[in-house]
């Protein structure tokens, strides 16, 4: 009988959590490196037991732990990112130039084919690559170095590279999102790098159409459309078709259209997921009441998923890189929240019920459908 | 023989117990401690000084003797009663975050 592990990454430490394919009872082990941020931790497609986890500390830096477990038992993995060559500058939030240097790993992306390969997008951006398991790093220098990268500048998280995005059906291809540059893409396994940000606007930035400058917050792709791109801007849903050569808002009948997560069922690739959050300054549900919103169109026709979350008094956050689906027939769709609970749908977003609701503050959300 | 304590996170990591013993062959400094304690543990590698430039973590703390050692060359020979093994090398974290 299948079986779901869900992936928690919060402030404080990571967190697992699994169950049966009904998804009502759940087993809670943690937490797994009690008192460091756990920035992301991801499974590998291939090995389901091989999971990284990105481990870090404002005192002692990053760390890379492996489970080869299935979580638990955990190893740690190298931990020097050195990026390659003279690293130069981008900008500071100011405009002035600011020397990159290195500060955390964001995102841990497994390979799709080969479990030892994984790659990691890290703060200051850049994107890493392990071919042994996590035992050594090399940076793919060709983004960091295609030509934009003194323009590019921090969000209020820091320049992080916060999304990477493998494409099964082409080994080669895969995007990135950078906050604040915006999106990229690569056709030939990260060697050289396109900006794809044409049809995006930021109102709040100098050249609200530039080539780079864009606060992407997350991009979602299902695996049999993978030409159709989605993505939460800091402001504005948007979709792409072209594999992000041009993107087009889909924000359609969204109460507000900044937030972070975004992602698309299973089994139904134009139905997609996003938290709306009231605002860039203020980020929290709007009223109070925490909702999802889906459209089963591929955006612009939204409804507001509200059934088992909290409609009153709620002020949490939902970030970046805190939901996922799983793969089970009637797929489940989970999120984890600032407020430390990781809720989880059984029916695709109809309704929710908290699997835990006081861990830390939440930061990623993976989960991976066992056998 | 001298005698180092971590901080725990850093003990739970390296999965050590308690107060180091550390056997070094040449001049007691920190960086001869530094270099010491990551090739008996080397999952600390990076965790004390940057992999690349060797300096010191900003929120790294280094005391010996009730003095603090933290803005002193790593070259710079330790006391003797540090070199002895009389007093311990205190490595902590600084006080700061939540």
């Amino acid at each position: 009988m299948s079986s779901v592990r869900v992936l928690v990454g919060t402030r404080k430490g990571a967190f697992v959590l699994e169950s049966d394919a009904k998804r009502e009872k759940w087993d809670v082990s943690g937490p797994h490196f009690a008192g460091w941020e756990i920035y992301h931790v991801k499974g590998s497609p291939v090995d389901p037991n091989r999971i990284y986890a990105s481990q870090s500390s404002g005192w002692f830096g990053q760390l890379i732990q492996r489970s080869d477990d299935g979580g638990k038992t955990w190893a740690p993995m190298d931990n020097k990112f050195v990026y390659e060559g003279v690293p130069g500058t981008h900008q500071w939030y100011d405009g002035t130039p600011h020397p990159w240097e290195f500060k955390r790993v964001w995102h841990l992306e497994p390979s799709l084919t080969e479990a030892d390969t994984v790659f990691a997008g890290v703060e200051d951006a850049a994107l890493f690559k392990s071919t042994d398991g996590g035992k050594s790093w090399a940076e793919l220098s060709g983004l960091r170095g295609h030509g934009t990268g003194p323009k590019w500048q921090p969000g209020a998280g820091g320049m992080c590279l916060h999304t990477i995005v493998l494409d099964k059906s082409d080994p080669g291809r895969m995007y990135i999102a950078i906050s604040a540059a915006g999106a990229f893409r690569t056709d030939d396994g990260g060697v050289t790098w396109k900006p794809i940000n044409q049809g995006l606007r930021s109102q709040y930035i100098p050249d609200p159409k530039a080539e780079v400058g864009h606060c992407v917050h997350r991009i979602a792709m299902h695996p049999s459309r993978p030409n159709t791109l989605f993505m939460q801007k800091h402001w504005d849903v948007m979709r792409s078709d072209d594999a992000g050569d041009m993107w087009q808002e889909v924000s359609g009948n969204l109460p507000t259209d900044f937030g972070f997560v975004i992602d698309v069922h299973a089994h139904e690739p134009e139905t997609i997921y996003v938290v709306p959050i009231k605002s860039d300054s203020e980020h929290f549900p709007i009223d109070g009441k925490l909702q999802v919103y889906r459209s089963r169109t591929g955006g612009n026709e939204w409804e507001a998923l509200t059934k088992g979350l909290p409609q009153s008094d709620c002020y949490v956050n939902v970030l970046r890189d805190a939901m996922a689906v799983d793969k089970l027939d009637q797929c489940g769709v989970y999120f984890g929240t600032t407020g430390g609970q990781v809720y989880a749908s059984s029916n695709a977003g109809d309704s929710w019920a908290p699997i835990v609701r006081d861990l830390p503050a939440v930061l990623s959300v993976e989960v991976q459908t066992l056998p | 023989m001298i005698r180092v304590e971590l901080p725990a996170h850093l003990r739970n990591l390296a999965g050590i117990q308690g107060e180091l013993q550390l056997d070094l062959a040449g001049p007691v400094t920190i960086r001869a401690v530094l270099d010491e304690l990551e090739r008996r543990y080397p999952m600390l590698a990076g965790t004390m000084r940057d992999h690349v430039t060797l300096k010191r973590r900003d929120f790294l703390r280094f005391f010996a003797c009730e003095e603090d050692w933290s803005h002193e060359s790593h070259d710079k020979p330790l006391p003797e009663a540090i070199a002895q093994g009389r007093e311990t090398l205190i490595i902590l974290g600084a006080i700061a975050g939540g």
